[in-house]
């Protein structure tokens, strides 16, 4: 059903937990749709230095987690916000036809962390 | 690595004896049991015995049985057949909100061509009441179909007092006893019922093979017209050695099923005892004690999602299954266990194991031992977990 490679994430997550005062917090998903993907971004710059997860779902819930933050580590905000939900799919070998739409929300959440990121700087500047 | 397999109600391994009896039937004795020859008569002979033991094993004749492709045929037989054969007399039928997906997508289907249907809820341990029953007769309902034992939370209903209540308003009576056959006493006499459901997979024999009871005097309407087999109810050569199989399946669960019950409520109550006491945040689905499947354990683990508990037990070899919407390839959770009253993110993370007879003390303590690791790391991730113990400890 799964891949190697979504099997390899679910099994050894990367980048789980949290960033205490991170620089952005995104969440989608809710508990009634049996999927929540949380992450928190550290922002040096423009650069994205340290990335955490925390994911309530399926294997593809937490495979694709962990994908994101592998993939977004060290980069650039502009480079991150070109990751799209498809993208982590296809860096894990593919999922299920079923799982594309509800569990497929990783690239969402990063995106709404750098959203988180952007209005906290917008606050900041008051 | 050790394997357990605790998923018998999804289906069980064939028996050996069983199988090498179907063997025989397949390579040797594999005449038509319509044919005049001798091939023919010695599959029509072995065929009919079949049916003596699946009529014993539920108290009915055996010219009250016909075979099907499985549990879903029967089922469809009795409720599509008996629908149309008596929709002169009404247009009102009956089921309840926990049935199997066979029974409730056939009303279903027939609410959308001319008939009403109502569906009778349950209480939060799935059980329905005799008295929802009562209140929703009418005199134009031609039809009641209620399970005798849920396949997901193991819940027994109150089928003799039901169908003494259906006998008495002159319904019919049909009871899906998939689940229930070989586990707890099946008679058609004491449960008062018209049509009963059974499937030969669930009880150690083997798949593609099912039986309808139809008490003498009931009129059906067939879905499969041809040849006429099983007196005109279900065309199409019969499934010889699959029905054999069953037969035998019937007859060595009849003689096991006493001491086999006794077994397998007493592994069951271990499991579930275990989880709840090395496991914080479980629910128990379905009741506890004489009105549970002996063979059912069925538990929601909060904070945690099914379809990752699966993953998580099958890697360290444990087969199980789960209400979760991820693993029933739809967006939502089972029904049964919405119908019960949990909301969405608990249903999401219920776990059934079911258990059978190559289950042991061991095999439980294996699972007792596996969860609750399985449970910390999920939990570990869950954003959920964070902010439940985040409000526990604000307070």
């Amino acid at each position: 059903m799964y891949t190697e490679k979504v099997m390899d994430h679910f099994t050894n997550p990367r980048n789980v937990g949290e960033i205490p005062d991170a620089d952005g917090v995104g969440e989608v998903g809710n508990p009634k749709c049996g999927d929540i993907m949380r992450i928190y971004l550290d922002i040096e710059g423009d650069i994205i230095k340290d990335v955490k997860f925390k994911t309530f779902g399926c294997g593809a819930a937490v495979a694709t987690s962990s994908m994101v933050t592998e993939m977004v580590k060290g980069k650039t905000i502009p480079e991150a916000l070109d990751i799209s939900n498809a993208a982590v799919a296809e860096a894990l070998g593919g999922l299920p036809p079923n799982k594309l739409h509800c569990s497929n929300l990783a690239a969402d959440a990063l995106h709404a962390a750098i959203k988180d990121y952007y209005d906290k700087q917008e606050k900041a500047k008051g | 690595m050790r394997k357990v397999y605790m998923d018998h109600s999804a289906t069980t391994p064939v028996d050996p004896e069983v199988a090498s009896l179907m063997m025989t039937y397949y390579t040797e004795k594999y005449g038509n049991p319509s044919s005049i020859h001798s091939f023919g008569q010695e599959a029509r002979e072995a065929l009919e015995k079949a049916r003596e033991q699946v009529a014993g094993f539920i108290g009915a004749q055996p010219a009250e049985i016909t075979f099907t492709s499985g549990g879903t045929e029967a089922d469809n037989l009795a409720v599509l057949g008996a629908a149309e054969a008596y929709r002169k007399k009404g247009k009102h039928l009956i089921t309840t909100a926990v049935e199997h997906h066979a029974v409730l997508e056939t009303f279903e289907f027939l609410a959308k061509n001319g008939f009403e249907l109502t569906i009778l809820p349950v209480d939060e341990y799935g059980l329905l009441s005799v008295e929802e029953v009562r209140k929703a007769i009418r005199p134009d309902t031609i039809l009641l179909s209620v399970m005798q034992a849920n396949n997901e939370v193991g819940t027994i209903q109150p089928i003799a007092e039901i169908g003494k209540l259906a006998k008495e308003r002159g319904v019919l009576f049909h009871v899906d006893a998939v689940q229930s056959l070989g586990k707890i006493p099946v008679n058609v006499d004491d449960l008062n019922v018209d049509m009963l459901t059974i499937s030969s997979h669930k009880i150690y024999g083997p798949k593609g093979v099912g039986a309808l009871y139809v008490r003498k005097g009931i009129r059906l309407i067939p879905l499969v017209h041809g040849g006429g087999q099983e007196k005109k109810r279900r065309s199409g050569t019969e499934n010889t050695p699959g029905i054999i199989g069953f037969g035998k399946a019937c007859e060595l669960a009849q003689a096991r099923m006493e001491e086999e019950a006794e077994r397998l409520t007493e592994l069951r109550d271990r499991l579930l005892d275990g989880i709840l006491e090395r496991i914080d945040y479980v629910k128990v689905n379905g009741p506890r004690g004489a009105r549970r499947l002996p063979n059912n354990v069925n538990v929601s683990i909060q904070f945690v999602e099914g379809e990752s508990l699966l993953l998580s037990l099958d890697m360290v070899g444990i087969a199980a299954s789960s209400g979760s919407a991820c693993t029933s390839g739809s967006l939502d959770p089972s029904h049964v266990l919405l119908a019960m009253g949990l909301p969405h993110e608990i249903a999401h993370g219920s776990l059934r194991f079911s258990l059978g007879r190559q289950n042991t003390e061991e095999d439980v303590d294996y699972v007792l031992e596996q969860l609750p690791k399985i449970v910390e790391r999920l939990r570990q991730m869950s954003p959920l977990f964070d902010q439940m113990q985040r409000e526990a400890g604000a307070k």
